[in-house]
C-alpha cells in the first residue's frame, strides 16, 4: 500500500512580470486527510500547484514531498500523482496511448494503464480519441494519468469541474477511500460546496496569500452572529429593540438583530408585552464564512 | 541513463500513435515518387534522343549536359523532400506546447534536458526512416524510369548507396532542425509558416541571389538547404548556378547541418522549453 508524504509549501511566492501571483504562501498537507485548496479564480492555486510540481519555476520558497522537491523525486509519478485543470491532451491520440505514452516514460507496467481506465470508468472508451471526449470523461482520463503510478500523494487541481453529479458522488467516495488508506490528497477548488463533502482540512488563499487554514469545522466561526425576529406589532418591537440598545436591520424575514442570543429577545418581548412571530437565531453558513473570507469583509 | 532511454521509447510511443507520421510519409512518398519519375523521363529522353532536344531547347543551343543523371534523380529524395523531416520535427515539438502536453510530459519525467535529448534522439531517427521512405521513391520510381528508358540506373554501384545512406543522414539532420525550430518558435502556425516560407521560397531565392558574385557563393553554401545538398552530392541547384564555386565536402555540409540544428535547440531550449509550464 503506498503511503503518503507531507507536502510542504514553504514561503512560496511568484510573480510574472512584476504581478504577484503568489505571495509568502506556507502551509503543509497531512497524509491520511483529505485537504480542500480554497479560493477564488485568480487566486493563485494553480500557480501553486505547478510550483509544487515543478513546472512553474517560484521566484522564491520550496515546495516539496515529505522535503524533496518534485524534480528530485527518483521516482515521480509513483510518488505524486497530479491531475491539472488544463486537458493536457493530444486530441489524435487514443486514451490508451495517451496513458501509454507516460507509462512508458515513467517506466510503469503497460497493464497499469488498462487498470487505471478501469478505474475511473473508462474502459469501454479507451480505444477512442481523446479529442471525442466530453468535458467530463476528459477529468476521468486526468484523474486515470494522476493514478497511473499508484501514488501516496494526489494532487488535484479543480477534479469535480465539469463530472455530472453522478461523476461528483462517485469522486467524492473515491478521494475519501484515497485519504483512507493513509494517502495525502490535496484537492482545489474555487467552490467549497464543491468539495465540502469530502475534504477534512481546508487552506484558503485570495490574492495569493494565505487567510485561512484549519479543518473543516474551523470555518464555522459564526464571526458576527445575527437573530431574526419580528412580531405582527412591528413598530413596538422596534422601539424596544431600539431602547435595550441593540441594533437591526429590516431583513426579508423579520428583523435581523445584532445578538446571538434569541433568548435575550424573548425575555424583553415578554417583559415588554410584544408578540412575537419570528425567533430564532441566524447561523452562517460554511460557504457564508468562506464567501466572507475570500472577500476580505467580515461575515454579516 | 534509463530514464532517458525510457524517454526516447516514450517519444516514439507519441510520435506513431497520432496520424501525422504516416499522412506525411505517405505525401512524401508520392510528391518524390512524381518528381524523379517525371524529371527521370524527361532528362532520360532528352539524353537518349527519345525526345528531340528541339522540343525544350527553344534558345536553339546544343543540347544541354545533364552530367550522370541518376545521382541528380536520387538526391531528390533529400533536396526537396527534406522539408517532410522538417514539418515532422517541428510538429512533434510545437504540439507539445499546443496541447499542453508539456505537463502529463514533464509530470512523468521532470528533466527538461532530458526530454529534448530524447525528442531529438527520436525524431532524427524517424526522419532518417523519412530519408528511407524518400529514398524508395527516389530510387524505386525514378531509377525504373531512367532504367526503362535504357539509362544506367546504376543501382549497382557503390556510390550510388553511398550517396542513399548521405541522404538518409541528411532527412535525420533535417528532423533535427525541425525540432530545434519547434522550441525556438513554439506557436504551431508560425512554425509552419517559417518552414514553408524559408525552405520553398527564401532559401532558394538566397541561394540563387548568392551565386551570382564569388564571394556571396561561397557564403551561400553555409546557407541549411546548401549543406545538404552538399552533403547529399549531386543535385537540381549545383547546375543551375552560373559561378563555379566548389560547394562544401560532404562531411562540411553534414557539421554546418547539425550545427543549425544544435543552435536552433540549445537557444529554443532556453527560450522556451525551460520556462513555467502554465
Amino acid at each position: 500500500m503506498p503511503t503518503g508524504t507531507v507536502i510542504e509549501f514553504r514561503n512560496i511566492s511568484k510573480s510574472f512580470g512584476g504581478v504577484t501571483a503568489v505571495n509568502d504562501l506556507s502551509f503543509t498537507v497531512e497524509p491520511g486527510r483529505v485537504t480542500g485548496f480554497l479560493g477564488p479564480n485568480g487566486a493563485g492555486k494553480t500557480t501553486s500547484l505547478r510550483i509544487l510540481l515543478g513546472l512553474v519555476t517560484a521566484t522564491s520558497g520550496t515546495a516539496t514531498f515529505g522535503g524533496v522537491r518534485y524534480s528530485a523525486l527518483p521516482h515521480p509519478l509513483t510518488t505524486v500523482g497530479a491531475a491539472l485543470e488544463a486537458a493536457s491532451f493530444h486530441p489524435g491520440r487514443t486514451a490508451r496511448n495517451h496513458l501509454g505514452v507516460y507509462a512508458i516514460a515513467a517506466g510503469l507496467p503497460r497493464t497499469r494503464v488498462t487498470e487505471v481506465l478501469g478505474q475511473v470508468g473508462l474502459a469501454d472508451h479507451a480505444a477512442q480519441r481523446v479529442g471525442g471526449y466530453s468535458l467530463g470523461m476528459r477529468q476521468r482520463l486526468g484523474l486515470a494519468y494522476a493514478l497511473l503510478g499508484d501514488p501516496g500523494v494526489l494532487v488535484l487541481d479543480e477534479p469535480v469541474n465539469g463530472l455530472d453529479p453522478e461523476g461528483i458522488r462517485w469522486i467524492r467516495r473515491f478521494l475519501r477511500a484515497m485519504a483512507a488508506e493513509g494517502r495525502t490528497v490535496l484537492i482545489s477548488s474555487h467552490l467549497l460546496s464543491e468539495v465540502q463533502q469530502s475534504v477534512d482540512d481546508v487552506v484558503i488563499i485570495a490574492r495569493g496569500e494565505l487567510i485561512h487554514l484549519g479543518p473543516l469545522a474551523s470555518l464555522d466561526t459564526d464571526a458576527a452572529p445575527q437573530t431574526i425576529v419580528d412580531s405582527p406589532d412591528r413598530e413596538a418591537l422596534t422601539a424596544e429593540l431600539t431602547k435595550a440598545g441593540i441594533t437591526f436591520s429590516i431583513g426579508r424575514t423579520g428583523l435581523l438583530a445584532a445578538t446571538s442570543d434569541p433568548a435575550l429577545l424573548g425575555h424583553l418581548a415578554f417583559a415588554a408585552g410584544i408578540e412575537l412571530s419570528v425567533l430564532h437565531r441566524q447561523k452562517a453558513g460554511l460557504e457564508d464564512s468562506f464567501l466572507a473570507l475570500v472577500d476580505g469583509s467580515p461575515t454579516r | 541513463m534509463t530514464s532517458f532511454l525510457r524517454s526516447i521509447a516514450a517519444e516514439f510511443t507519441k510520435v506513431f500513435t497520432t496520424r501525422l507520421w504516416w499522412i506525411l510519409a505517405i505525401v512524401l512518398f508520392a510528391y518524390i515518387g512524381l518528381l524523379a519519375g517525371g524529371l527521370a523521363a524527361l532528362f532520360a529522353g532528352i539524353q537518349t534522343g527519345v525526345i528531340s532536344p528541339d522540343a525544350v531547347n527553344t534558345g536553339g543551343g546544343a543540347t544541354p549536359d545533364l552530367g550522370s543523371l541518376p545521382p541528380m534523380i536520387y538526391s531528390f529524395a533529400s533536396s526537396v523532400g527534406f522539408v517532410f523531416p522538417v514539418l515532422l520535427g517541428a510538429l512533434a515539438t510545437t504540439g507539445e506546447f499546443r496541447h499542453q502536453t508539456l505537463t502529463p510530459t514533464f509530470l512523468a519525467t521532470p528533466r527538461r534536458g532530458v526530454v529534448l535529448g530524447a525528442k531529438t534522439v527520436t525524431l532524427v531517427v524517424v526522419g532518417a526512416g523519412f530519408g528511407i521512405i524518400a529514398l524508395a521513391a527516389s530510387l524505386g520510381i525514378g531509377g525504373g524510369v531512367l532504367n526503362a528508358f535504357g539509362v544506367d540506373a546504376l543501382l549497382l554501384d557503390q556510390e550510388t548507396w553511398m550517396q542513399a545512406a548521405r541522404v538518409v543522414l541528411a532527412m535525420g539532420l533535417w528532423a533535427m532542425v525541425g525540432v530545434g525550430l519547434g522550441v525556438l518558435v513554439p506557436n504551431q502556425v508560425a512554425s509552419i509558416v517559417i518552414v514553408l516560407a524559408f525552405t520553398q521560397f527564401i532559401e532558394p531565392l538566397l541561394r540563387l541571389a548568392a551565386s551570382f558574385l564569388e564571394v556571396t557563393a561561397k557564403i551561400g553554401n553555409f546557407l541549411p538547404g546548401a549543406a545538404s545538398d552538399a552533403l547529399v552530392g549531386a543535385t537540381v541547384f549545383s547546375f543551375a548556378s552560373p559561378i563555379a564555386v566548389a560547394p562544401l565536402d560532404w562531411w562540411q555540409g553534414g557539421l554546418v547541418l547539425l550545427g543549425y540544428a544544435l543552435v536552433a535547440t540549445v537557444i529554443g531550449f532556453a527560450v522556451s522549453w525551460k520556462k513555467d509550464v502554465t
